[in-house]
Formats: structure tokens, C-alpha cells, sequence
């Protein structure tokens, strides 16, 4: 490393030369405000001007923005000084924020980020005054058309960082700056909906918003309502959901196992059962372990990919239409559940299934569009799920309700039927997840004996793509892992080709898997100054080692040796893959190709 | 809205031709909206797939710079010209009398299709403030009252 001095408010330190004014001013102890400046710099289009201080020499001084300006230019050889707090740079970085706030819509009590709006941070911070440039606005577009995110330009300030996420991380680019000068909005193409535009409702663009320009689209009054009208309403989490929802009450990111008190809150909100989807994920590796053996014997075609992303699925269905018959059959994991829930669980209790609403409690905003697709609806027409919440969502009833979640005990989930579930469920929300617990259970079904050491570390890890070659009793199964669509898109393009060497693929749409989904706790660096200056590297790996942690800790390990999983086939579907199994919990996909006429 | 497959087929050639150009984005859009008028968002999807670039940042780029149009030109495009010298002489009054007489508003187009109106900054004209620029014949140091005349000439030779 190459280090550098400067002298910021009088003091020299000895910086890293490669920093920006901003990063070096943060190694050394100082937190400058900023808003567009994200993610060690990937976005650094310098645009808000909240970040603004003053550098003086002997020259003169004056503004810059300190998120792109290198360190290196203004060392205090060359008899520079940084200055933060001086009346000029102050008062500089307020007027930014007073630029920034005339043109917004300021309905802050009713915005969705209320507790959560990084400008109103940096205006508490600087001190900006209300209304000091009042005047006209930019014409505001707000689309609530698509089913699990809301744009609201009234509240966006053009700060980029929705941009660089959709088109670098995910490699997909719907949203843009459009137009110019005072009519610059960010959005797609034509300022079209995201229901008409090739958007895979990821919600990754949600997770970098510093305002409430980009939200999940709340579903809390579709549950209130279920509740009013007295329908057997019953809940279900995913894996991820225990590994974040903690940090919703001030707990640090990677701290809390958050399941029995998740639950407790749960059974306090009124829920008829509170269940696990580990369970429907147990479910879904039976059904998808099955279908792999079935597809290695020759009945269909090779790679087999997984199912589990409503995310990947939208993507597949708009952009890699071709290869959708690789892509398992199998309804993912809540989906399932809710199918059982409605027939089986209904069954046995003898309940109506129209009188049960079935809530998904899901780290992720493209799942409140899976649960309202038509080939998700498998007993007589009736959504297999009813409502899906985030893990934000969840929390936002959870304090609604006034139940101090830090104080409750642990619960357990209710043993009902569907209350059992494994480690291999467990692991489900992070990348490499579904791999490794399908890869447990079809060791077993191809050699009638469990695999040793139960983890296949192999497909662990945050990387985007990971590859493995298993020798499963002398049959090689190459298998690949890929997280976040851009990446993933290099096992596709093989796929699409023919050339792909694997027997299975997973694929999750967010990168890092469902720990890092578009529902999950907002991870706000100049909010949660507590984390430390690493956090947005860090964050991913602490969620997912609570998972990695439960799993390890827990005796029933495989999916199929769930006692609940064997007793509902041996009750009511028979085995994976039978008649029942596949009007029930499999789907179906549809190119999305034809709204797009012009492409190839 | 599908586009012909012949216009289609032709912007894809004209994205390969500036294919081993370093920057070609504003090549391919300055030669399709030469070629055709106007750059539609169904074009602009072609250039996306064939050039691998999302279709939100083309967009972008088309609505950033005045020179490309997302809709058809009429035959004439009046351009008056709003840039600092003009303005200061008053050009403001003549876009609205334009606007006037041929009843739209600045960007759009009469139903005829004859004539679009455009407020542009700086034609290059600046010592003949205010200027006005129809196909690239300059009108310098107008009045309000010229216009309905020189839209009258286009009209008659329309005619003719």
C-alpha cells in the first residue's frame, strides 16, 4: 500500500494513496456525509454534492467532491489542507441538501422509509433548512403497477445508485437517467412501468435507495384483512428471513438467531399455525432430487437448474426463454408449502380451504409476484399463497403491535403436520443452499447410504460462480452455483449453447443468495455507523454463517429424513414426483419473448 | 408495437457496421436517425440487443441530445433558436408566434406532418440575433411579424 500524508483540520495523517478525500477521511476517523457515493465507491457519479470540502493551499481554496477526489492530488507536500468543518465547506454541503430536499416531495410521515431515509439524515446532519429554494417541481411519475416494487420519482435525487445496481450487479440495466437537465428522471426506457419492462422484481435496487424513490409494494393490509374477516390465517418464514430479521430491533448484523423470537412475535400477531418453509424447502428437495435422478436417466434434458428465485425465474422467462425446459419444474419452496397447506393440512382438519390465507414471510419482493402467478394456484384455482411480507414488513407489524421483540422468549415453530424440518431447509437461504442439500439427498437415493461428512463445503461461499465435480459412488456429478444474474449469465450462455458440462446448476437471483434479498433489513453504512466501515463487504457472510451455524447444530441434517416429509407421502402424495406430487407442487413457465417483437 | 422486419434488419447492419469502433453508441444513433428521422423505443430495443447495452441507458442518451428525435419530423423542422444572443434579443416572441401560426407546441409536429417546431440552443448565428432555422436556411434578425409570411412560403411551395 502506498501511503500518503495529508493534513485534514490542522492534523497530518498517513493515508492510503489510492483512497478517495472521503475514504481517507473515513480511515482516519471521519464520517462525511454523502448520499450517492455507495459500496466503496462503485457509484461514485458525484451527483448529490452532499459529500462537498473544502481544500485550501497557499493558492487559494476551494470546493470538491470528496467521494471521487483522489487523496493523492491534495497531499500535504504539495501544501494542501482538507478541510471538513470549515463555515465554507458546511454551509456548501447544506445547500446541497436544500438543492436536493426543493425538489422532493417531503411527505416524510407517511413515506416507506420513514426511519430509514439517509437524506433525511444528511439533512438532520448539515442542518439543512426547509423550503429555503421553494419553486416548481419535476413532473413525478409513481408506478405501482407491478407486483413487488414502487418507483416514486418524487422522491428520487437522481443520486445513480439504483442504476449502477441494476446494470452492474445484476446485469440487467432497467433503470437509466433519462431525459435532461430539469426533467432527468431515473427509470426504464420510456419511463414504462415496471410491469412492462423486462424487470425481475430482484428489489436490489430497493436495498441501495437512500429515499423512498424505490419500495417493496406492501401487502400488511392484505393480511389485516384476512385477519378481520376471520379466515384461518397462517404463516410461514423462510430460512433467510431468522438470519436478518434481528437487526430490524438494533441488533448488529450476524448476532442474532432470530427463529424463536421470530416465532413468539408470530404467535403474538394472532397467526392460526406459525410455520416453517424449511419444510416446503425439505419438501422441494425431495420433489427436485427426484426429478434430477429422473432427468440423469434421460427423461428430459441436462443441466437441470433450479427453481427456488422467482427472481431467476422472471429473468429466464424474458431473457433466456430457451432454456427454460432445464429449469426444474418444481414450485419453490413456500409455494409448496402453501399448496400443502391448502390441501393436506386442510384435509386432515377438516377445513375449508377457500377459509385459510396463507402468508409468506420472505426475504425477497419478486415473491409477492410468484405467489400471484396463475401455474401457483394448485387446489381448484386458489392461490397457494395469499400474501407475501418481507422480513422489512414483518417487522413493521411487529413494532406496530407493540411487542418488544428483544424481550421474548424463544418458541418453537408449531408441530402441526408440517413442523418438522432439517438443516439442508435451513441452508436454503444462502448461495450454494439448495446445492448442497439436494446434493445430500440425492447421494442417499443413488447409494441408499448418507454421505459422511454431510457438508459438501465444496459449493460454499460467497463467490458469484462455484463449480464442483462429486464422485457419488463412481458417478461424477459436475455441479455449478451462480448468485446475482450477471454472472450468472456465463453458465446460461453454456446452457443455451449445449455446451454446458453440468448435471445441475443452482441459481438465485440476488447476488449472495436470499440473505442479500430486495426484502431484507436495509444495510446503511452512514445509518449504522456502529457496523463499521466494512459492513457492505461483511454483511453477507455474517447472515449467512447463522444459517451454516444453525444447520450444523441441528440432528436431522437431510431432507429426507424429515419425519413429517415421510409421513406426508406416505399419507397423501405417495412419492416425489407422483400424479398428486405434480399437480401440486410443480409449475409451469412462459417466454416473456413476445413482448419484445423486435429482438431476435 | 413490432416494427417491420426490413427497418429492423437494416439497424441491425447499421450497428454492425460501427461494430469495431471504441465508442460506437452515438455513431449508430447519429446514422439511424439520419437515415430514418426519428428513433423509436422499438429501434432502440434493436440497437440494445445488438449491441449489448440495456435499452434504459440508449434511451437515455437519445432523450439527452437534442440532435435525436424519438418521434417523426415533419418535412420542414423550424428551428428557432433560443441560445443567449438570440434570447436576449428576444427570440422567445418568436417561437411563441411560431407556435402561433402553426398551432403546436414547441417539439411537436402539425398534423400534416409538414412542419415541426424546435427550440434549440445556438445555431452558430449568433451576430444575426434573433435567428430562425428552417432545413438549414437561416432567417437572421427577425421579427414576430416576418413569420407568418416565411411559413406562408413553405406552405405555397407545398402547394405548387
Amino acid at each position: 500500500m502506498n501511503t500518503i500524508q495529508v493534513k485534514i483540520e490542522g492534523r497530518l495523517y498517513d493515508v492510503d494513496a489510492s483512497l478517495s478525500i472521503l475514504e481517507a477521511a473515513r480511515s482516519v476517523g471521519y464520517s462525511i456525509p454523502s448520499l450517492c457515493y455507495w459500496n466503496g465507491g462503485h457509484n461514485s457519479l458525484a451527483s448529490c454534492r452532499v459529500c462537498l470540502v473544502e481544500v485550501a493551499s497557499a493558492q487559494g481554496s476551494r470546493l470538491v467532491a470528496s467521494c471521487v477526489y483522489p487523496v493523492a492530488w491534495v497531499g500535504a507536500d504539495k501544501g494542501f489542507e482538507i478541510k471538513i468543518s470549515s463555515p465554507k465547506a458546511i454551509e456548501a454541503r447544506r445547500t446541497s441538501v436544500e438543492l436536493l430536499l426543493s425538489n422532493h416531495s417531503k411527505d416524510c410521515q407517511t413515506c416507506v422509509k420513514n426511519g430509514n431515509c439517509e437524506l433525511l439524515n444528511v439533512a438532520k446532519i448539515t442542518g439543512a433548512k426547509d423550503n429555503r429554494f421553494p419553486g416548481e417541481k419535476s413532473k413525478a411519475t409513481y408506478d405501482d403497477c407491478a407486483p413487488g416494487i414502487v418507483r416514486d420519482t418524487s422522491k428520487c435525487i437522481l443520486c445513480g445508485r439504483c442504476v449502477e445496481r441494476c446494470k452492474e450487479a445484476q446485469g440487467i440495466g432497467i433503470l437509466g437517467f433519462e431525459a435532461r437537465g430539469f426533467e432527468t428522471f431515473v427509470g426504464p426506457a420510456a419511463n414504462r412501468s415496471f410491469a412492462t419492462s423486462p424487470c425481475i422484481q430482484c428489489g436490489q435496487c430497493v436495498n441501495v435507495c437512500p429515499t423512498g424513490a424505490l419500495s417493496e409494494k406492501r401487502e400488511i393490509d392484505l393480511v389485516d384483512e384476512a385477519f378481520r374477516q376471520g379466515k384461518y390465517v397462517i404463516v410461514q418464514t423462510a430460512p433467510a428471513v431468522r438470519a436478518a430479521l434481528a437487526e430490524e430491533f438494533g441488533n448488529k448484523i450476524g448476532t442474532v438467531n432470530a427463529t424463536g423470537r421470530m416465532v413468539a412475535a408470530l404467535h403474538r400477531l394472532g397467526f392460526y399455525r406459525v410455520f416453517d418453509t424449511n419444510f416446503g424447502a425439505d419438501l422441494t428437495i425431495m420433489e427436485e432430487a427426484t426429478e434430477l435422478l429422473h432427468r440423469m436417466k434421460g427423461e428430459g434434458v441436462l443441466p437441470q437448474i433450479t427453481s427456488c428465485s422467482p427472481g431467476w425465474i422472471n429473468f429466464a422467462e424474458y431473457f433466456y426463454p430457451e432454456i427454460l425446459p432445464h429449469v426444474s419444474t418444481c414450485k419453490s419452496p413456500h409455494e409448496m408449502e402453501g399448496a400443502i397447506i391448502k390441501s393436506y393440512f386442510a384435509k386432515t382438519h377438516n377445513i375449508d380451504p377457500k377459509d385459510i390465507f396463507v402468508v409468506s414471510v420472505m426475504p425477497c419482493t419478486a415473491k409477492k409476484g410468484e405467489a400471484k402467478r396463475p401455474q401457483n394456484a394448485a387446489n381448484g384455482g386458489l392461490p397457494d399463497v395469499d400474501a407475501v411480507l418481507t422480513t422489512r414488513e414483518l417487522a413493521l407489524m411487529i413494532k406496530r403491535s407493540g411487542i418488544l421483540f428483544n424481550e421474548l422468549p424463544e418458541e418453537e415453530f408449531d408441530q402441526d403436520l408440517l413442523g418438522e424440518y432439517s438443516g439442508a431447509g435451513v441452508i436454503f437461504g444462502v448461495t450454494g443452499g439448495v446445492m448442497e442439500a439436494a446434493l445430500r439427498t440425492a447421494y442417499h437415493a443413488l447409494t441408499g447410504k448418507e454421505y459422511g461428512p454431510i457438508d459438501f463445503k465444496e459449493v460454499r461461499g460467497l463467490e458469484s460462480i462455484k463449480e464442483a465435480s462429486l464422485d457419488i459412488d463412481g458417478t461424477i456429478v459436475k455441479v455449478a452455483v451462480a448468485s446475482g444474474m450477471k454472472d450468472a449469465k456465463k453458465l446460461l450462455d453454456e446452457v443455451k449453447a449445449g455446451t454446458s458440462p453440468y448435471a445441475f446448476i443452482e441459481i438465485m437471483g440476488c447476488p449472495g443468495g436470499c440473505i442479500n434479498g430486495g426484502g431484507q433489513p436495509f444495510v446503511k453504512p452512514t445509518l449504522q455507523p456502529e457496523e463499521g466501515a466494512n459492513v457492505l463487504k461483511e454483511y453477507r457472510q455474517k447472515r449467512a454463517n447463522i444459517l451454516y451455524t444453525i444447520d450444523e447444530k441441528m440432528t436431522l441434517r437431510q431432507s429426507h429424513n424429515n419425519k413429517d416429509i415421510i409421513a406426508l407421502y406416505e399419507n397423501f402424495l405417495g412419492s416425489p414426483c407422483s400424479e398428486l406430487a405434480e399437480e401440486l407442487l410443480h409449475t409451469s413457465y412462459v417466454s416473456n419473448r413476445e413482448k419484445f417483437p423486435n429482438l431476435k | 408495437m413490432k416494427i417491420k422486419s426490413e427497418v429492423a434488419a437494416d439497424v441491425r447492419k447499421i450497428c454492425a457496421s460501427y461494430a469495431n469502433e471504441p465508442s460506437p453508441l452515438m455513431m449508430v444513433l447519429s446514422a439511424i436517425q439520419k437515415k430514418y428521422g426519428y428513433i423509436p423505443l422499438e429501434v432502440q430495443e434493436v440497437v440494445s440487443q445488438e449491441m449489448n447495452i440495456p435499452v434504459a441507458e440508449i434511451y437515455g442518451v437519445v432523450t439527452f441530445y437534442g440532435f435525436f428525435s424519438l418521434n417523426p419530423k415533419g418535412k420542414y423542422v423550424v428551428n428557432v433558436c433560443l441560445g443567449t444572443a438570440c434570447y436576449v434579443k428576444n427570440s422567445q416572441t418568436l417561437l411563441d408566434k411560431v407556435c402561433e401560426v402553426l398551432e403546436v407546441k414547441p417539439g411537436e409536429t402539425t398534423e400534416d406532418g409538414l412542419f415541426t417546431v424546435d427550440a434549440v440552443r445556438c445555431i452558430g448565428a449568433c451576430a444575426l440575433a434573433p435567428a430562425m432555422m428552417i432545413n438549414g436556411q437561416v432567417y437572421p434578425r427577425l421579427t414576430p411579424a416576418q413569420i407568418p409570411e416565411i411559413i406562408d412560403s413553405y406552405r405555397k411551395k407545398e402547394e405548387a
